[in-house]
């Protein structure tokens, strides 16, 4: 048992570090955010920029096979990158979706000619890609979707509404599921499709989020026309082209969760005084910061050890469905406690507060959405129950129904 | 990157495993829950033979050799099993204050006996202070006076490492002086017993007394940690297990919501524990400066997950889960003893903070 990198592990992360020394700047801390002061506009060039960079290196998707034009990588090195990225400010999001689950859906289900066009134009970072699954009656039940495909020839004709669709607003295509057959069970009548974010009849409005952000957007298509050769795996087989998406998603391990808030804890305890003394000397202080280290340190643990599966060429355990679940309530309490430590002054916003609240106000403003992406606490103490523990499936009774009998 | 036992370790492990399903059975371990046995005989003869509980004894002294990690894993399945055996007592605390404390002398004379499992070695290290009032132990160089109150599988014992002041003694049971009274234990697999001294010749243990204490318990808190773990997984297997048998309104229970999400609740504090207990282990094993604050997180973590799946554990089994024929409250009761014996969920909560605090500085 050791934390230290293999050998081979150690050669990677010092060409990584070396490359990264030579290209960007460091953080001054880990609060630094890249974007900050930036228009949109300016913050995607940068991200088109860096896109290309990385792509020219080898690092822009480390664990791409080089039949789809990356360098055949290990988890291992692309979590070792991910490392090492972290400690500059660079832009990591934009692309995000494009490369970990859009452009691997392009490559395995799509037309040859039509991936030699689209992978390595995304790789390079010419093209931005966003998911089009959520709909207003489709959230953790995606089954439901309900946006129409219907065939007129060679073309497929494209009404409805997508919701939660991140970076919708630049991304230049999306890979979109839509129900082609009413008349099948509801996840048995769906088709993914590619579709250009430019084309006629697509509106894309940002949702304003409780934090006063504007990350996703809602997309609604009015009669989109896509030609049937931007179909992705075969009609009806939409369902299967998702799960093999996701399956490609489930590997990019070393999220970006923070993982050391009880230090952020500790600086700001130190600098509040209860009872004229610093809160930090308070013994129920002290007990709630064991309590966040607990989990963040948790947190951390568990990525080690599926990062250990992953070294050893191995696939990461059940464990890991415990790490949203942990991360985000955890971000939650301890953000919420935080800002209990400034007392009645704890109301006012950073701007009258003081710059060192501003990252403790942004994330107890993100967390909601931490414990809501990617499955809501609810869906991933079910997929622990039932995946993991073995218990039984919810109840259902729309497994077999044509879908247009549960509407 | 290699946060995980290696396959020699496992294997270890997996045999303990087979030979505690086979003899830390339920009814054996309910000999000693009705009184009838002070511990589980066979179990302590298969753990010393096989080189189990000895394997951070080095081999000079008698022990297997192995090392922290492999004791580690024997502590899980010791936990998994309930094993009615002085196997911390003797292994986790004595062996391991004499080995880091001790003369050459004292080990030679002591370590290769505690291995073999031919004497049962005991020890209570916390600071003496007593809710009963107890006075606390004294030494004067040569012999001890007083009481020490609480000492796990004290009536069986024949050596005890025991805190006086400041200094760590080591006092041979057999001597003069020494009155024994079995108490009642929350957790009668765990028995423990008060032990009184009367001019009882002892030795100091010539390491600071303190800072030996520091260590072994620490090191305890981690391999402790294990047990609760170990505890923990089996009692949300068996409360799993009974929710997928037990039918009402139709249907199995364990397909409720409010179980199926309570279990998953269950699993995630028992793998926040587990990954814990780990760190632990790798502080311990490598000595690293890290162990104070990773044996306080490891307990932290263990003991309330421990005492959730045991608590849990009964409410999921409803009815039948509260009567004494279920294994149930054996799970919560070694939940509790385990929970208090080396200082509670509270002081160990502190020592992580103070650890966190001195980190950042």
């Amino acid at each position: 048992m050791d934390f230290r990198d293999s050998p081979e592990e150690a050669a990677y992360r010092a060409r990584v570090r070396s490359w990264l020394e030579a290209n960007a700047t460091p953080r001054r801390s880990a609060e630094d955010r890249f974007e900050a002061g930036m228009s949109d506009a300016e913050h995607i060039a940068a991200a088109r920029a860096w896109q290309r960079r990385k792509a020219a290196a080898g690092y822009a998707a480390i664990t791409w096979p080089t039949e789809w034009g990356g360098p055949g990588g290990t988890p291992i090195e692309q979590v070792i990158y991910s490392q090492e990225e972290a400690r500059y400010l660079v832009p990591t999001q934009v692309f995000v979706n494009s490369i970990g689950q859009c452009l691997p859906t392009v490559a395995m289900w799509a037309l040859p000619e039509l991936r030699e066009r689209y992978v390595p134009q995304g790789l390079r970072g010419d093209a931005i890609w966003c998911q089009l699954f959520s709909e207003p009656a489709a959230g953790s039940d995606t089954g439901g979707i309900r946006t129409r495909a219907t065939r007129e020839g060679d073309e497929w004709v494209i009404n409805g509404q997508k919701v939660w669709t991140s970076g919708a607003h630049f991304s230049d295509y999306g890979i979109l599921l839509a129900r082609s057959d009413w008349d099948k069970p509801k996840q048995e009548g769906l088709t993914m499709f590619i579709v250009d974010m430019k084309a006629a009849g697509i509106e894309i409005r940002p949702i304003h989020q409780m934090s006063d952000e504007y990350e996703f957007n809602e997309v609604f298509l009015n009669d989109v026309r896509i030609r049937d050769d931007h179909r992705l795996g075969p009609e009806c087989a939409g369902w299967k082209v998702m799960l093999s998406t996701l399956m490609h998603e489930r590997l990019s391990v070393g999220s970006s969760l923070p993982s050391s808030l009880h230090r952020n804890l500790i600086e700001l305890a130190g600098k509040t005084a209860w009872n004229g003394r610093p809160a930090l000397e308070d013994a129920r202080v002290r007990a709630r910061i064991a309590d966040a280290y607990l989990s963040q340190k948790g947190v951390e643990l568990v990525i080690a050890r599926s990062l250990t599966a992953l070294s050893k060429g191995k696939e990461p355990g059940p464990e890991m469905s415990i790490l949203k679940l942990v991360a985000g309530k955890g971000i939650l309490d301890i953000a919420s406690f935080a800002l209990e430590l400034a007392g009645p002054e704890g109301v006012l916003g950073h701007q009258d507060l003081g710059s060192e609240w501003d990252f403790i106000q942004r994330l107890w403003l993100s967390a909601p959405g931490i414990r809501l992406a990617g499955g809501s606490d609810e869906i991933m103490r079910n997929i622990i129950a039932e995946r993991v523990l073995g218990l039984p499936g919810e109840v259902r009774t729309d497994r077999k129904t044509p879908f247009r009998e549960l509407l | 990157m290699n946060f995980d036992f290696s396959d020699d370790q496992r294997l270890l492990q997996q045999e303990v495993r087979r030979m505690l399903a086979d003899t830390s059975t339920s009814a054996a371990v309910r000999t000693v829950l009705e009184g009838k046995e002070a511990c589980c005989a066979q179990v302590w003869r298969n753990l010393v033979g096989m080189g189990a509980a000895g394997a951070a004894i080095p081999e000079a002294y008698g022990g297997a050799g192995l090392g922290y990690l492999e004791l580690c894993l024997v502590a899980e399945e010791i936990g998994r099993h309930l094993a009615a055996v002085p196997v911390s007592s003797s292994f986790y605390l004595a062996a391991e204050a004499i080995l880091h404390g001790g003369s050459e002398q004292q080990k030679q004379q002591w370590l290769p006996r505690i291995a073999a499992g031919e004497l049962v070695a005991t020890a209570a290290l916390g600071s003496g202070e007593s809710y009963r009032g107890l006075p606390p132990l004294a030494f004067d160089g040569a012999t001890l006076n007083g009481t020490a109150g609480v000492v796990p599988d004290g009536a069986i014992a024949g050596l005890a490492v025991l805190r006086a002041g400041t200094e760590l003694v080591l006092v041979d049971l057999a001597g003069a002086g020494v009155s024994r009274k079995p108490l009642s234990s929350l957790d009668p697999t765990r028995p423990v017993a008060q032990l009184t001294f009367a001019g009882t010749p002892a030795q100091k243990l010539p390491a600071d007394g303190a800072a030996l204490a520091r260590r072994v318990l620490n090191g305890a808190a981690v391999l402790l940690a294990f047990e609760q773990v170990g505890g923990a997984a089996r009692i949300l297997e068996l409360s799993r297990d009974y929710s997928l048998e037990r039918k009402a309104f139709g249907r199995q229970i364990g397909g409720f919501q409010a179980l199926k999400h309570k279990m998953a609740d269950i699993y995630t504090r028992n793998e926040l524990a587990r990954v814990h207990a780990y760190y632990g282990a790798w502080a311990l094993s490598t000595d690293a400066p890290e162990l104070p604050l990773a044996a306080a997180a490891a307990r932290v973590a263990a003991t309330t997950a421990f005492n959730f799946a045991a608590e849990e554990g009964i409410e999921i089994h409803g009815g039948i889960g509260f009567t004494w024929e279920m294994d149930c409250h054996l799970y919560l009761r070694r939940a509790r003893w385990l929970a208090q014996s080396i200082g509670s969920e509270h002081h160990w909560r502190s020592q992580l903070a103070d650890e966190l605090v001195k980190e950042a500085a």
